[in-house]
């Protein structure tokens, strides 16, 4: 979308660039995503995209730079907080709280989406979770273990439970790695049905059509700096683009 | 009264114990700092080391330095053995493996230290050997000549492995697992074979250091609980998985203690090593040379 | 109220109630030793539960809060001349503070690191204390009980009692915690904590909570140890066995519900009491030893698990 009305970014980093020892994982990165948006995030294997994402949700602190979500400068905050304030994501490999069953899962993400007494009892928030569950297609699984999920179910619990927090901003972390074709188109559609005016998306994916069809902007990494960020045909045209593709 | 000399003793006698420290917890940097499994009866297998080491001394009369080589083989297949049953039992499974670890291993510790009371007793044992009882002069500062072979041995034990770990393929193959299991695993070798080495060796480097132990001074069963701190605080503070930080940081603990020692008496010396690794642990948990 | 809930505070009524009528009919006073002490560990293993069972964070030093338990009743009892129940919360509140320097030290490392602080605590606190001559130091010192008060007509059916009321707290605290939004977070955590702490679970708070309240109850269980022995001293206050035992028993019993430790405690010390009288109290800790190692093996959901794998139960209680 390309308004004339400046809106302030939604989510907005500032020279962030984190180190691991002597190996530079992300490298004075700058970037803003705006209110809804739809933003693909792609890159070689190793080029830094889960960093920035644990950088962003707060599992990483960086070296340097700063995160600013909503106008907040968000940097210092543990990860819990940053889910308070609207920042959800899914795990490359999924997570889910093997113990408990698919319901118990989103439950988590109700019971500590807002700050109340810590000490309350189970309440109608399962409604709420079961209204999730529903939209997703997993109202059939919700008493199942996570355990017996199939794999692009487990995807998609995992974006349910991330859906649960009530985010401004979701990130989805490869979500589609690894699925069949029918499977990728299933996960695609529900991405684009969870997003609006509402709900930002940052995409990170290597199915290139899917990439394509879902972002508005897309920004590619390689070995942790930005290379290109701009339309997807724009950015899929440039050639240090493809160069990095092709050269891993 | 306190005097430049009493220090200077002090620091002698501290860095002569900080190298044997070096080798006592080397094991422990490989088993809990590059492996990452919570064998917190690291110091449990090291008392049972020093006690085969008394049997056989006491028994057949073999030099324990010797005696600590023999064992080695037992304690690598020892070791073998108990990465074997912890791997199958909690590094394969999910949730809750973690407690269930250091329980299994602190249970481990447990089952040693009481078997070794049940077959020894509680009284301190030592050993006897040419080197033991006598020492040596240099200028005004007389040394046990049983430290002195403690810190000859050590170091080369220390520098061995060191050396092992940088320079065979084995040794190569075992940092490269710490470090990236997966990409190992691409690469087609098996990195639970080359961890079970690995562990392996780090018990068998127990046996010398257990010869080592009990040359130094008298064991008794219990003597696995202060090792928990000294060998923790050693490997916590080297920073996990450094080898050439283990013989640093052992030299700092070994100083601290025969300082403390010297100037405020042995009933605190329970305490120096567990009150570094807690500063440690607050300040700069990384340590000094982290991976 | 839910009817479980009714089951359960009747079931702790009639249980203190009996406990109380053990004390007024039961003249022989063996009883009330061995069961002062099973009680003890079912205190200790149930508030060791509310940190190591519901979060997954093992606690080895135990013994360090059960032995600032019992040198903080000593301290109170020979400056002050303090009653029990003061000395009790007393000690209690140390557990707390003690609980919370550990946690806020090492609670947002890795678990391990969480363990070997606990046992660098004991020991550091130990050697303090067997420096400190006015609690008697290395050697330790003698304590006079005051008279007994009514209804009880021997002091050690009246520390038997006041155990039987530690344990109902106790019960009714890590219940409460396990049926709340804390429980469930914590639960969550100890599942996998990162992606709790991704979901909003504030996993710092939840443990330096469960940290506390766990601490305090260790202190509150071992603080009536030393008129129940009239004697303290370092070696037997801050004892490793007790770190032992109560991993065992909360491990073997069950860590996902408070019945598992209460289940290990009565189970595992009342076979301590036989073996120790009958053969050795070595051969007491090596049981308890291998019983730990297989159990944590082969049966990871403990006694607990057993029993609702074998009967199809739920896990509510």
């Amino acid at each position: 979308m390309t308004g004339s009305a400046p809106e302030a970014p939604l989510l907005r980093i500032d020279t962030l660039t984190k180190t691991f020892g002597g190996f530079v994982a992300l490298d004075h990165i700058n970037v803003e995503i705006r209110k809804g948006e739809r933003f693909g995030l792609i890159g070689p294997n190793g080029s830094g995209k889960t960093t920035l994402v644990n950088c962003i949700s707060g599992a990483l602190r960086p070296n340097k730079g700063a995160v600013t979500f909503a106008g907040e400068n968000i940097t210092p905050l543990p990860a819990n907080q940053r889910s308070h304030r609207g920042i959800a994501r899914s795990f490359q490999i999924p997570r889910p709280f093997r113990s408990m069953t698919v319901l118990e899962n989103l439950m988590v993400a109700l019971d500590f989406a807002t700050h109340g007494h810590l000490f309350e009892t189970a309440s109608h928030r399962r409604d709420a979770a079961m209204s999730i569950l529903t939209r997703i297609g997993l109202a059939p699984k919700a008493q199942s273990a996570t355990t017996s999920l199939t794999q692009v179910e487990l995807r998609k619990m995992e974006l349910a439970r991330a859906m649960a927090t009530g985010p401004k901003l979701l990130i989805s972390d490869e979500a589609m790695a690894g699925l069949s074709t029918s499977e990728v188109d299933e996960v695609l559609d529900l991405l684009l049905s969870l997003g609006g005016e509402d709900i930002a998306i940052i995409m990170i994916e290597h199915i290139m059509q899917a990439v394509m069809r879902f972002s508005e902007r897309v920004m590619c990494l390689d070995a942790g700096k930005v290379i290109a960020i701009g339309p997807p045909s724009e950015v899929m045209a440039n050639p240090r683009v493809q160069e990095a593709y092709l050269g891993t | 009264m306190f005097s430049i000399e009493l220090l200077r003793d002090a620091v002698v006698l501290g860095v002569l114990l900080g190298c044997f420290y070096a080798a006592v917890s080397v094991g422990l940097s490989i088993s809990f700092g590059l492996l990452d499994v919570p064998q917190v009866a690291h110091p449990a297998f090291l008392v049972l080391a020093s006690y085969a080491v008394y049997w056989l001394n006491d028994s057949y009369e073999i030099d324990p330095l010797l005696a600590g080589l023999i064992i080695s083989p037992v304690f690598f297949v020892l070791g073998m053995i108990t990465y074997r049953i912890y791997h199958v039992t909690f590094e394969k499974r999910g949730s809750d493996a973690g407690v269930r670890g250091i329980a299994f291993f602190f249970g481990v510790a447990f089952i040693v230290e009481v078997l070794i009371i049940l077959q020894f007793g509680v009284d301190q044992q030592s050993v006897s050997a040419s080197y033991i009882g006598k020492a040596w002069s240099f200028g005004d500062l007389r040394i046990p000549v049983r430290q002195l072979v403690a810190f000859g041995v050590a170091l080369v034990l220390t520098g061995g492995l060191a050396a092992y770990l940088s320079k065979t393929f084995m040794g190569r193959a075992i940092r490269a697992v710490a470090q990236d299991e997966e990409g190992l695993r691409l690469m087609g070798a098996n990195p639970v074979r080359i961890k079970q080495v690995a562990f392996g060796i780090a018990t068998a480097v127990l046996g010398l250091a257990g010869a080592l132990l009990i040359i130094v001074a008298p064991v008794d069963p219990t003597l696995d609980r202060v090792y928990i701190g000294r060998t923790f605080c050693v490997v916590v503070m080297a920073g996990l998985g450094s080898i050439s930080g283990t013989l640093l940081a052992s030299i700092i603990l070994g100083v601290a203690e025969s300082i403390v020692l010297t100037m405020f008496g042995a009933s605190w010396a329970p305490a120096i090593s567990f009150t570094l690794l807690l500063a440690v642990l607050a300040v700069r948990p990384q340590g000094l040379l982290g991976r | 109220m839910q009817r479980s809930s009714i089951v359960f505070w009747l079931g702790a009524a009639i249980f203190l109630v009996a406990m109380l009528l053990m004390t007024q009919f039961i003249r022989n006073e063996y009883p009330f030793f061995a069961g002062y002490v099973i009680l003890q560990y079912v205190v200790l293993s149930v508030a060791w539960t509310i940190l190591g069972g519901y979060a997954g964070y093992v606690n080895f030093g135990t013994n360090a809060f059960f032995g600032v338990g019992v040198y903080t009743a000593v301290l109170l009892a020979q400056a002050f001349s303090a009653p029990l129940s003061i000395q009790i919360l007393v000690a209690a509140v140390m557990g707390a503070l003690l609980g919370l320097g550990v946690g806020l030290l090492t609670l947002r490392m890795r678990g391990i690191f969480f363990s070997i602080a606990t046992i660098a605590v004991a020991i550091v606190i130990e050697t303090a204390v067997t420096n400190w001559r006015y609690v008697g130091g290395a050697a330790g010192i003698q304590l006079q009980r005051p008279p007994v008060t009514e209804p009880f007509d021997s002091y050690v059916k009246m520390l038997f009692f006041v155990q039987a009321v530690l344990v109902v707290v106790a019960i009714v605290v890590a219940r409460f915690i396990q049926n709340s939004r804390m429980g469930r977070g914590l639960h969550a955590l100890r599942d996998d904590e990162l992606a709790a702490e991704c979901t909003g679970v504030p996993t710092l708070r939840l443990k330096l909570m469960a940290c506390v309240i766990s601490g305090a109850l260790m202190s509150a269980g071992g603080a009536p140890a030393a008129m129940y022995l009239q004697f303290a001293n370092p070696d037997s206050a801050f004892n490793l066995n007790y770190s032992v035992s109560v991993l065992a028993m909360s491990l073997i019993g069950g860590t996902a519900n408070w019945i598992g430790p209460v289940l290990g405690a009565v189970l595992l010390a009342s076979t301590q009491q036989f073996l120790t009288v009958t053969i050795s109290s070595e051969v007491n800790v090596l049981v308890l030893g291998v019983m730990l190692v297989l159990f944590v093996v082969a049966a990871p959901k403990g006694i607990v698990g057993l029993v609702s794998r074998f009967a199809g139960k739920g896990k509510h209680a």
